[in-house]
């Protein structure tokens, strides 16, 4: 990314936005740089601000302070031209539910001026693109909850635009549509579209992303690629688990740097050097006591998440660990 | 395109959405069809016997069904101020809102196409009621010129009272609530005014109200020029509070319409 210093090349970038309801700071500081055609993701538990940030990205609220720039324009002077250059799809259902499928596309294209002839064969192409060709007669309240999403982001795509925000775009759907979902939006990225998604599930953003940034209470704690995060964070381990108490008790004995669980019957070994410390940990353990099952783990976003927006891993040290086999 | 015409598009693009809301959910007429009627019916032949040989010479003479029916009209209108608040709001409640602010369309498009939208259900539900009126002995004296001058009452009193609705619905958290918000304007200010009895029928305090209010000039405009009786002033009096009410239920939208972006 050479283009972090040039806010016009970038199709975002964020500085110092904050945002607060009353006594509540949602936003406490927040800065964003997005590179066009990048898919990056926003992700956080609920509350962390996520929805704000992208309502004030997309000119629906103003920041207290901060400023933004989305595709080259100010958010608050230039609030028109950015709304000319985004779609948003945010986290609730966006469509007329009194019209059908169809009226609903071809009411975002006359919003949008879109020619007449157009705009039929766009909203035709969406239909078939997304698979409603069939329901497109229909009203949206007659639609399964992944069918709606669909639409919505259907809708979104009228205006072709250049930087797409999906607020939490598969909350709420069942893994198949979920599936569905990722893959168009993967077919998205594929035209070179920007995509800002926000997210509380790991494996989406680990999935889409280029990029993530991790939002907690308002700030970001981490940012980077999906494999920088992991790398980021204590996580990888070995795991053994035993048949019996005493088994568990000797095994403790021999590894005092494991973590041990009574009820589950296991031990939980920091790994940190591949092969070397796993040999090391089997030659502790010795031939004596007697495991019942060994596993290597290798940290995946769970353990980024909860080590950098709980309360009881406040240590973000860089942590060394080793891509293993899992 | 200049930012004049464009706005004019846009706002078309919205009345012809609330048209297609109205045609499909034919409910949103028949409401406010159905409660006027019923309330014609019930003074017509019910009630009105004994109001109107009541009133006497107060009702100026008049058969009581000629000297209601501009009321049952007025009605007919303000019962088009429950349908805007309530499809208001449902748009405000709904994720679609979002949607519209985020898009390049002109501010307050989707405010102009509700008040559009509700001025077009009000010319059908007043005809129809005319027509049910008609039906029941409603005898005007009217002509075509004196039709053209009610029509235009109706359509600045709909539009005066569409901003207001407006505003209401955008008030409302709930859909219920704007019904409720909208029920002084349906019922209780068409019944404070010379609607249904002649306001020097009313008791003193009631009766100061019934004259002062604007109601009353809007439903005693249109019982001249369709009984044929005095216009007087009452025409530019109604017209004069038609353009106020217009004026601060837009001001009132527009502060309520932001008020929502924070």
């Amino acid at each position: 990314m050479g283009a972090m210093n040039a806010p016009t090349n970038n199709a975002v970038a964020a500085n110092g936005l904050r945002k607060t309801y009353g006594d509540k700071v949602v936003l406490d500081g927040v800065d964003l740089s997005i590179g066009k055609g990048e898919v990056f993701a926003l992700l956080g538990p609920n509350g962390a601000g996520k929805t704000t940030t992208v309502k004030i990205l997309s000119t629906l609220i103003p920041a207290d302070a901060g400023t933004a720039s989305v595709m080259g324009y100010d958010v608050r002077g230039e609030a028109g031209a950015v709304r000319a250059a985004i779609g948003v799809t945010g986290q609730f259902s966006a469509v007329d539910d009194w019209l059908t499928g169809e009226e609903n596309l071809l009411l975002m294209g006359r919003l949008l001026h879109v020619p007449a002839a157009e705009r039929r064969a766009r909203a035709a192409g969406l239909l078939d693109l997304f698979d409603l060709a069939d329901a497109a007669a229909r009203a949206p309240a007659t639609y399964s909850g992944g069918m709606k999403r669909r639409l919505d982001i259907a809708m979104t795509l009228m205006g072709r635009p250049r930087l797409i925000f999906l607020d939490e775009p598969t909350a709420g759907l069942d893994p198949r549509s979920r599936h569905t979902t990722w893959q168009l939006i993967r077919e998205l990225v594929a035209d070179g579209v920007t995509i800002l998604l926000t997210t509380q599930y790991l494996e989406e953003a680990d999935q889409l992303a280029d990029r993530i940034a991790v939002l907690d209470r308002g700030r970001i704690v981490a940012e980077g690629t999906p494999k920088e995060l992991k790398q980021r964070v204590p996580g990888a381990h070995i795991l053994l688990r035993f048949a019996d108490a005493a088994s568990l008790e000797a095994a403790a004995q021999a590894l005092p740097e494991g973590a041990r669980d009574d009820e589950e019957l296991v031990l939980r070994v920091p790994n940190e050097g591949g092969i070397s410390s796993l040999r090391d940990v089997l030659t502790r353990l010795g031939d004596g006591i007697a495991v019942e099952d060994l596993s290597i783990h290798t940290p995946d976003l769970d353990d980024v998440f909860f080590a950098l927006t709980g309360d009881a891993s406040p240590d973000l040290s860089p942590y060394p660990s080793k891509e293993q086999a899992r | 395109m200049t930012t004049l015409t464009i706005a004019a598009q846009d706002a078309g693009t919205m009345v012809g959405r609330e048209l297609k809301h109205t045609l499909r959910f034919p409910l949103l007429l028949i409401g406010s069809i159905l409660g006027p009627v019923v309330f014609l019916l019930l003074f017509v032949y019910i009630l009105g016997g004994p109001i109107g040989g009541g009133l006497g010479t107060a009702a100026r003479g008049e058969p009581y069904v000629d000297f209601l029916v501009p009321g049952i009209l007025m009605m007919t209108v303000a019962a088009g101020s429950g349908t805007t608040a309530i499809t208001v709001c449902t748009d405000m409640t709904g994720g679609i809102i979002d949607r519209f602010r985020t898009m390049p369309i002109a501010r307050g498009a989707v405010l102009t196409g509700h008040v559009g939208g509700s001025v077009l259900r009000t010319l059908v539900t007043t005809t129809v009621v005319t027509e049910v009126a008609l039906a029941v002995g409603f005898r005007p004296v009217a002509s075509v010129a004196d039709w053209f001058a009610v029509a235009g009452i109706v359509v600045a009193f709909a539009f005066a009272l569409a901003w207001v609705s407006v505003a209401l619905g955008l008030m409302a958290k709930t859909v219920a609530g704007a019904n409720s918000a909208s029920l002084p304007i349906q019922f209780l200010l068409p019944f404070l005014s010379s609607a249904f009895v002649p306001a020097d029928s009313m008791p003193a305090g009631v009766r100061w109200f019934s004259e002062h209010q604007p109601f009353t000039p809007v439903v005693e405009s249109m019982r001249a020029l369709l009984t044929g009786a005095p216009l007087g002033n009452t025409a530019y009096l109604a017209l004069a509070w038609c353009a106020g009410i217009a004026l601060a239920g837009y001001l009132w939208a527009r502060v309520a319409f932001r008020r929502g972006t924070r």
